[in-house]
């Protein structure tokens, strides 16, 4: 998909486009709405995972996305204001969906997710919660790109490099001479192939962040955000 | 795929942010500072085996425009070549596609950690010294158009530097006739004049001239004055950047009509030139009259008193003994 085409596609009249676009944007956005709405309203893991598919459910019916101006705020805060809005509104016609009623549309792994907050030190607001989880939504979805580049250029050893050393939570970590032993390679090859993968991770992560800003002036401003490391 | 830990999630957003160096010259040290679209890191030269600044622009800049002044920042740099501008190495793009420039690395203190210990006259000598090579630019048909105390770096040695050229632009007109075939060289290409020159406001609030504020596109090299003026204030008051009282009653009259003059709202009002504005201030300096202050003969006399104390005082010592031996000669 082209720049700007996902959220457009998002709120397109064909049902397919409109479908994989949604799928597409779920894909980034379910695991910040899951903990949001887990941790806000402080609700069960069952009501939270059925919020979540009621939501995306509604994305799909385009309830949400028709009202979307990309000039007057980014899509990010636009979904949480919506997820806000769904809530109360349930909450106030006391109708909220129960599980698997009309509204399982995506397979989405909320165990997981709950397994995530259960080891996650909770500090910040809700809001800075959603906003954290959406970076790692964006890093996750940017590996996953990765990973699909590597394996069809050839270059599976780049991206295995990379998870071993940059996605591993070991304290310390490897060195590179390591890595070159348990791999069979030379010491420079590990730090030309780790060069290669960081800098391929860089690009996915800005091309799936594309797709998912609709403006420049917005994709600069997500990019700040996602990259809004403060160096002392 | 699996989930990434929040120090895995750091540690990426981090090392995304670090300049790719591959295939250059240069070797990473450290984080330096970071500016509205870039950041300055030291790295180390391997070829020449020297320390230099790479300003480096930051991913999410948007590639175009910001590409394209940065490049123009690298070639007013070379053209300037003052011992108060911070001289250049080198330009490029990096390996991830980040537009580059490599500067001389400058250790030392801003101006406002300088000035603290200096005492006023101190501090009057250090702005002349900021006005020359902003004169000397301004000679080349350049005009800075981000002066501020943050973009005054005092050197180990003692220089005096004038930093952060990213902002500046080819002069309307340049106050030295002959001299703006250099400028030619570097005259903004369409998208810099996007950029730069249709209307945009840039510049930092409190230093940028209102002419500036406002976006005007004929802005010239008095708009400098003006922020050079703002630097004078800041000089004066010593209050941090972007407070800027009022300068207040205890500040010399002379100077305060200095700084008056070159921050007036309209451009005509203002010195013409660096040079003229630090004319007045080493005038000053020398106890002589400013053109910006037009002193009474109360006054007058008080600076003519102060600036020859010794004579004067001579002299009346010795109308007094010659008065004083008249009298006793008399008796």
């Amino acid at each position: 998909m082209t720049r700007h085409s996902l959220v457009l596609a998002a709120q397109s009249n064909d049902p397919a486009t409109r479908s994989r676009a949604i799928e597409a944007i779920a894909a980034a956005y379910w695991r910040p709405v899951y903990k949001y709405v887990r941790m806000k309203w402080n609700i069960t893991p069952e009501d939270a995972a059925d919020f979540t598919q009621e939501f995306f459910t509604r994305l799909l019916e385009k309830e949400f996305l028709d009202s979307y101006e990309s000039s007057k705020g980014r899509l990010r805060t636009f979904l949480r204001t919506c997820a806000d809005r769904l809530f109360m509104n349930q909450a106030r016609d006391s109708k909220r969906l129960k599980r698997g009623v009309g509204s399982a549309h995506l397979s989405l792994d909320f165990m997981e997710a709950e397994l995530e907050l259960a080891t996650e030190l909770r500090s910040g607001s809700p809001e800075d919660s959603f906003d954290k989880e959406w970076v790692r939504s964006i890093f996750v979805l940017g590996l996953a790109r990765l990973q699909a580049s590597c394996e069809s250029g050839g270059k599976l050893i780049h991206f295995e490099l990379f998870e071993r050393y940059d996605l591993e939570d070991a304290d310390p970590k490897p060195s590179y001479a390591q890595l070159a032993a348990e791999f069979g390679l030379a010491t420079t090859d590990v730090t030309n192939y780790l060069a290669f993968a960081r800098r391929e991770f860089r690009r996915c992560v800005l091309d799936q962040l594309r797709e998912m800003t609709t403006s420049e002036e917005e994709f600069r401003r997500e990019a700040q955000a996602l990259l809004g490391v403060k160096f002392t | 795929m699996k989930s990434l830990s929040d120090r895995v999630v750091a540690r990426l957003q981090a090392d995304m942010q670090l300049p790719d160096l591959s295939g250059t010259r240069y070797s990473l040290l450290r984080y330096v500072a970071c500016g509205g679209t870039g950041s300055v890191w030291l790295a180390e030269d391997t070829v020449l085996k020297r320390r230099v600044a790479l300003k480096v622009l930051d991913l999410a800049a948007p590639a175009d425009d910001f590409d394209v002044r940065l490049l123009r920042e690298a070639r007013i740099l070379a053209v300037l070549e003052h011992p108060g501008i911070v001289p250049v190495h080198d330009a490029g793009t990096l390996a991830d596609g980040r537009a580059f420039c490599c500067m001389k690395y400058v250790q030392g203190q801003t101006l406002a950690q300088h000035i603290a210990t200096l005492n006023l006259p101190d501090r009057l000598r250090l702005l002349e010294r900021i006005a020359e090579p902003l004169d000397f630019a301004h000679a080349h048909g350049f005009i800075h158009r981000d002066l501020k105390p943050d973009n005054v770096m005092i050197g180990a040695f003692g220089e005096v530097l004038v930093m952060d050229w990213g902002l500046a632009k080819v002069g309307v007109t340049s106050p030295e006739a002959g001299e703006t075939e250099i400028a030619t060289a570097v005259q903004p290409t369409q998208n810099s004049l996007r950029v730069t020159g249709q209307g945009s406001v840039l510049g930092t609030r409190g230093y940028m001239s209102p002419e500036q504020a406002r976006g005007d596109i004929e802005v010239d090299h008095r708009s400098d004055i003006f922020s050079l003026g703002a630097i004078l204030r800041f000089i004066l008051t010593g209050s941090a950047p972007g407070e800027l009282p009022a300068v207040s009653g205890s500040v010399p009259r002379p100077l305060r009509a200095i700084c008056e003059k070159a921050m007036a709202a309209d451009p005509n009002a203002r010195y013409q030139s660096a040079r003229e504005m630090t004319a007045d201030i080493t005038h000053y300096l020398n106890g002589e009259p400013v053109s910006a202050y037009p002193e009474g003969l109360l006054e007058r006399s008080g600076r003519v008193f102060a600036r020859h104390r010794t004579a004067v005082v001579l002299v009346a010592v010795y109308l007094i003994m010659r008065v004083l031996f008249i009298l006793f000669a008399r008796r």
